[in-house]
């Protein structure tokens, strides 16, 4: 877990994490003294959010790879308590809800640390797909079945399978870039939570077309368009952290931000039809761990994928 | 021989009330992060005055969830009211339901009981303790949302008008843990404390029970998402 770009990057993550800090102090001072600048307000909240994720981050690369795949296992129970705590279900679903966290995350999580890609990769889409709606059934209760195991099952997808991804960038073989995994974690994570919010940033300034009117009225088609060739931009930037060129660098930032954006977008919808304004209420006012992951957890996947499929060597 | 039999007695009580004290922040400490419990104090404030806290009852952990919800200091002078057939049944029961959380344990069948309940919650009361009562008797396990009131909390608040009654909807422990079950699932759960309530002047039982279980349902309709409202 060492090297030059590593040290590179964390000096560089906590410089611009005060030099952040420090924007919001002023702009707060200026703008907001009474916390009625909503705008301001966002910015510092997500300000204080990058704070603990960088230092959550970085503390568990000490840990190396068992550090980072603990972190997010905790971070996967986190997000599917919040998750399945909005989730339709009956007492007929206890056992399977038992077994969601305490069999099915944990087990993805060893997968993933034991480098068993071809079991993590499917261990939750076919086998926790199958054999959770059968724990279910063997209790009765058929009303909302549906409804219950679909809604349990989405969960487990969004919080543990896709979550899982995000350690599991560590174990790629690549050629020539051994070990440093860490900095493509450190490469998905900026350019989703810059990127979200740039969004609202254009979408402030040049928003005129709301991309689903009937969710939000903060992001809009421009905002969307600028989001994504910042992020092209973001990824050429960081191209030095990566084994890709500058020109892939630039597409794979432009693909991860279009996801993570999307993304967002369907965790909003998810709310919304469940009537919360946040997943959870980590931080007084600021959301819960899905809300400041959301994009992460979407882009994670399809990052891992990408970089699977074109850049590891059989 | 008296005088060590006394000291063996004192050193027991001692040893049985550190360990309580221990069993008591251990299970607070797991309930939070268990049920990562959010706690609204919506119509009052976590002050130290006598109350009486008055919850919806859908699960044997209500009142733990409830007691870890407070701040130390007051957690420490909160009783529950509680089935004293259940508590009493086995030894480490016992343990738990005298030592570590002081219930005030009652008689539940009228026909066996010599001692009558609101008088045991007024002794509790006179000597300085806040009371967890669960005024539907029992656990609710149908899909109602909340079941018509005992009429405990009447007498209570007739012999003891000076306390504040304080509704506390307790959301989500259904669901953590359902009659029957051992192992509990690790979902959120909130505790929200409403505005006090007291017996107004002349009023009568079915009236002042009406207005206890109407605070209690308004409250749960300010925390709850819509679709949770059966």
């Amino acid at each position: 877990m060492n090297g030059a770009e590593f040290s590179w990057l964390l000096n560089g993550v906590f410089l611009l994490l005060t030099l952040a800090w420090a924007g919001a102090a002023l702009l707060r001072a200026w703008l907001s003294p009474e916390g009625q600048n909503v705008l301001v307000e966002n910015l510092a909240a997500r300000i204080g959010a990058w704070w603990a994720i960088a230092t959550l981050l970085a503390l568990a690369m000490l840990g190396g790879r068992g550090g980072v795949v603990v972190l997010f296992a905790v971070i996967s129970f986190a997000a599917l308590r919040e998750f399945l705590t909005l989730t339709q279900k009956s007492r007929a679903d206890h056992w399977a809800l038992i077994a969601a966290f305490f069999v099915i995350l944990p087990v993805q999580y060893l997968l993933v640390y034991m480098d068993w890609y071809r079991i993590y990769s499917v261990f939750i889409p076919v086998y926790a797909f199958l054999y959770l709606p059968v724990l279910s059934v063997i209790r009765g209760a058929p009303e909302r079945f549906l409804a219950r195991v679909g809604e349990n099952q989405w969960g487990l997808m969004i919080c543990v399978y896709a979550a899982s991804h995000v350690p599991a960038l560590l174990s790629l073989h690549i050629e020539g870039f051994e070990s440093k995994g860490l900095l493509l974690i450190a490469f998905l994570v900026i350019i989703v939570q810059l990127t979200d919010t740039l969004q609202y940033a254009w979408s402030q300034f040049w928003g005129r077309h709301p991309v689903a009117p009937a969710l939000s009225a903060s992001k809009t088609w421009e905002g969307f368009v600028g989001a994504v060739a910042s992020g092209a931009a973001l990824g050429a930037g960081l191209w030095w952290l990566t084994p890709f060129a500058p020109a892939a660098a630039a597409l794979m930032g432009a693909v991860i931000t279009a996801t993570g954006l999307f993304g967002a977008l369907v965790m909003s919808a998810i709310k919304r039809d469940k009537g919360v304004r946040d997943w959870g209420q980590l931080v007084a006012g600021q959301g819960g761990f899905i809300d400041r992951l959301d994009g992460v957890l979407f882009a994670a996947p399809v990052f891992f994928h990408l970089v699977h499929i074109f850049w590891v060597t059989a | 021989m008296a005088i060590i039999g006394r000291m063996r007695a004192a050193l027991t009580g001692a040893l049985t009330g550190a360990l309580a004290r221990l069993v008591g922040n251990a299970i607070a400490l797991f309930t939070r992060f268990l049920t990562a419990a959010r706690v609204n104090w919506i119509g009052t404030e976590p002050i130290p005055r006598q109350r009486l806290y008055f919850a919806n009852h859908t699960s044997n952990a209500d009142f733990v969830l409830l007691w870890t919800a407070l701040p130390a200091a007051l957690r420490a002078r909160t009783r529950p009211v509680a089935a004293a057939d259940y508590w009493l049944k086995s030894r480490l029961r016992a343990f738990a339901g005298r030592d570590v959380f002081r219930a005030v344990l009652i008689d539940r069948n009228p026909e066996t009981r010599t001692e009558d309940p609101v008088a045991l919650m007024c002794k509790a009361v006179d000597e300085g303790a806040s009371l967890i009562l669960f005024p539907e008797g029992k656990r609710n396990m149908g899909p109602e949302r909340l079941l018509a009131f005992k009429t405990g909390l009447y007498h209570f608040a007739r012999a003891r008008p000076e306390i504040d009654l304080v509704p506390t909807w307790l959301q989500n422990l259904n669901h953590v843990m359902p009659k029957g079950e051992v192992v509990p699932v690790p979902l959120i759960c909130s505790v929200s404390f409403g505005a006090p309530l007291h017996l107004a002047p002349g009023e009568d039982k079915a009236a002042f029970l009406a207005r206890a279980h109407a605070a209690l349902l308004a409250l749960a309709d300010q925390v709850e998402a819509p679709d949770e409202r059966r």
